[in-house]
């Protein structure tokens, strides 16, 4: 497949600020691609950069082969979805979704069965006349998506579109989005900072970092081999310890040594093991490899999550079996389970559950965290 | 409304009865009289048949609308400036376009007919780098200077108001969606800005049909606007000739004003001031 949208040595600073730095890219045609990343990443400049409502420093954006920098929005044959949908206020659902014909000069004629062709597709047919103020969220995130779909866009970029819905509706909005990328076969860029999002509906997973791409690869490349204690951490729940490579498929950690799959690394080398809290078994002291005291247990629905004390470091374990605080268990790994990491600056800060609470995680989620810094001057 | 509720409001009820409710009363009263205390719509007809009234009416209208057309078009592009300003600078300069509202009326009276009259401010310039002489005191031209004056801050703020608080994505949207950005103001920034436009056209229009005080200190006396006219009959002591022309001015006023507020409605924004 081809590029259409190359990144290369893309840069962006605000007020002195480093949001992007050197950001290297490439998106395939007809891909799912999603960026994603904590609030202040980059993502969403780098969405913006590529719809043309900023510039960059520094760098090349490459369209079909053509750079186009110095193309302005209007004549870039990309559209968008806005965070916040962006619906013209003043205009009723037919009109927001014609605007885009209307300027693009299509003959007149044509545009009532495009707009009625589109409504059908985010199933809002009967919708033309209603006053876009009085939608609901989902139905306004419907209209967005047409207006922005209607004048066959190669690419079609979407800033964290279902961000304002409830739970239930943006899963049912996930399955849809999914389904109109396969009948459309666009290119979707998708901008969020939902990692569950981010694992069920993309081709490919762009995951940012401080204005830097942390790593690129698909769903299960991006959570079985996480490049970095950053990226394990970010997507989904991880322990990550210290470790020295002893030789290849030989690890040693929590004075323990333990067989792996992982090799090339140099002899000695120290690095981040990382351990996947539903790969771990429990099972019997004597028959553990790791031995420790249960010291919080909490029941999810389907499984237990557990913290262990293992020599002062916590783990997070998740197990199908009850298991009483206080109690002394053994741990269980097999060797594909423990991924072995490069050391990188992100070493030492992520996959202690020391300190773990779900209070804590959710006083971190970006979600509550003010996005508006991230943007940057809004106004053309 | 409960009884608290009439005692809290008591002092401003007994000022609207006193000096806004009985007023009004009197001059319809003396609008619709003769001087024998019958009634007649004399005044009203009178005031309307009369030639120098007329065109003194059509003056009136055609300052004022000359007038807010000239706020109007400096002040929308300013505030389109405005708000591309960091936000220091932003409140700076609005304070600066508020600041004559501060000053008082007759001192800026005063200072215009300074910059304006024969060997004033602007002639001094002209002589100086060798140009003919304006004769801008005491005509049609200076009471407009007046009036865009006096006014112009009560068009910029609605307009900035209006135009600061367009959500920039729908800008972007509209530009996004194959708009440059002359179609991006024709289809998405002005309507969104109009109940601002309606607004300020309100805020300038009206005071600008009324005005009798800008016409007297700028026009010296050769500029008869209608509020001249109406001043004039009461100082005359012709109570029931001004209160008739008084009433028709009134018309105007509630006409323009009706007219602007369906504008203002009918756009959504509930911002009118009249």
């Amino acid at each position: 497949m081809n590029n259409i949208i190359e990144l290369r040595g893309i840069s962006k600073s605000f007020d002195g600020e480093k949001v992007l730095d050197r950001i290297d890219l490439c998106i395939r045609d007809k891909e799912f691609v999603t960026l994603l990343g904590p609030s202040g990443c980059g993502k969403t400049t780098t969405l913006r950069i590529i719809g043309g409502f900023v510039t960059p420093d520094a760098g090349d954006l490459i369209f079909d082969g053509k750079r186009i920098n110095d193309i302005p929005p209007y004549q870039r044959p990309v559209n968008t979805v806005f965070q916040k949908y962006a619906l013209f206020p003043h205009m009723n659902v037919y009109d927001n979704v014609a605007f885009g014909l209307k300027q693009a000069k299509v003959p007149r004629a044509e545009i009532p069965g495009r707009v009625r062709e589109m409504l059908e597709l985010v199933s809002l047919s009967g919708f033309e006349k209603k006053n876009v103020t009085l939608l609901s969220g989902g139905q306004q995130q419907r209209v967005a998506i047409a207006r922005a779909l209607i004048n066959r866009p190669r690419v079609l970029l979407l800033d964290e579109p279902l961000g304002a819905l409830d739970l239930k509706l943006r899963k049912d909005m996930q399955n849809e989005l999914k389904k109109i990328q396969k009948a459309t076969g666009i290119t979707f860029i998708y901008v969020t900072h939902d990692q569950e999002e981010a694992l069920s509906m993309s081709d490919v997973i762009v995951v940012m970092a401080e204005g830097v791409i942390q790593q690129i690869g698909t769903p299960t490349e991006i959570y079985n081999e996480p490049t970095n204690a950053f990226v394990a951490d970010f997507i989904g729940e991880s322990n990550i310890v210290d470790g020295v490579m002893l030789s290849d498929c030989r690890v040693q950690f929590s004075g323990q040594t333990f067989t792996c799959v992982d090799g090339g690394f140099s002899r000695n080398e120290p690095v981040d093991v990382v351990v996947r809290p539903e790969d771990v078994d429990v099972v019997h002291p004597e028959n553990g490899m790791l031995r420790g005291t249960v010291t919080s247990v909490t029941f999810k629905g389907d499984y237990y999550e557990i913290i262990v004390d293992i020599g002062g470091f916590k783990w997070m374990v998740e197990t199908s079996d009850f298991v009483a605080e206080q109690a002394h268990i053994g741990l269980y790994i097999e060797p594909d389970a423990i991924h072995i990491m490069k050391k990188s600056k992100y070493s030492g800060k992520f996959g202690d559950y020391s300190t773990f609470s779900d209070e804590i995680e959710t006083m971190s989620d970006p979600d509550t965290v003010d996005q508006k810094n991230e943007e940057g001057p809004a106004i053309d | 409304m409960t009884k608290k509720s009439v005692w809290l409001s008591g002092p401003y009820l007994a000022w609207i009865v006193g000096f806004i409710v009985l007023p009004l009363l009197t001059i319809l009263y003396y609008g619709l009289t003769d001087t024998e205390g019958g009634l007649t719509l004399g005044n009203v007809i009178g005031a309307v048949a009369d030639p120098l009234n007329i065109k003194a009416l059509g003056l009136t209208l055609l300052l004022a609308t000359l007038a807010t057309v000239i706020c109007l078009g400096l002040a929308y592009p300013l505030a389109l400036c405005l708000t591309k300003l960091k936000m220091k600078k932003k409140s700076f300069f609005i304070f600066l376009f508020i600041l004559p509202m501060w000053m008082n009326f007759m001192l800026q009276m005063v200072a215009i007919n300074t910059i304006l009259e024969d060997n004033g401010v602007i002639n001094a310039v002209l002589t100086f780098i060798g140009l003919p002489k304006l004769h801008i005191a005491n005509t049609f031209g200076a009471v407009l200077i007046g009036m865009v004056y006096d006014y112009f801050p009560f068009m910029l703020l609605p307009v900035y108001n209006a135009v600061s608080r367009i959500d920039g994505d729908l800008i972007n949207a509209s530009k996004d969606l194959g708009a440059n950005s002359f179609k991006t103001f024709l289809y998405v920034s002005f309507p969104l800005s109009l109940p601002g436009v309606i607004s300020g056209i309100t805020m300038v229009f009206i005071p600008a049909v009324s005005d009798f005080a800008i016409a007297q200190m700028l026009g010296g006396g050769k500029i008869q606007l209608i509020g001249n006219i109406v001043e004039m009959n009461f100082t005359k002591g012709q109570y029931h000739t001004g209160s008739g022309l008084a009433l028709i001015l009134m018309a105007f006023v509630m006409l323009s004003s009706l007219l602007t507020k369906d504008g203002a409605e009918n756009e959504g924004g509930g911002m009118i001031v009249s």
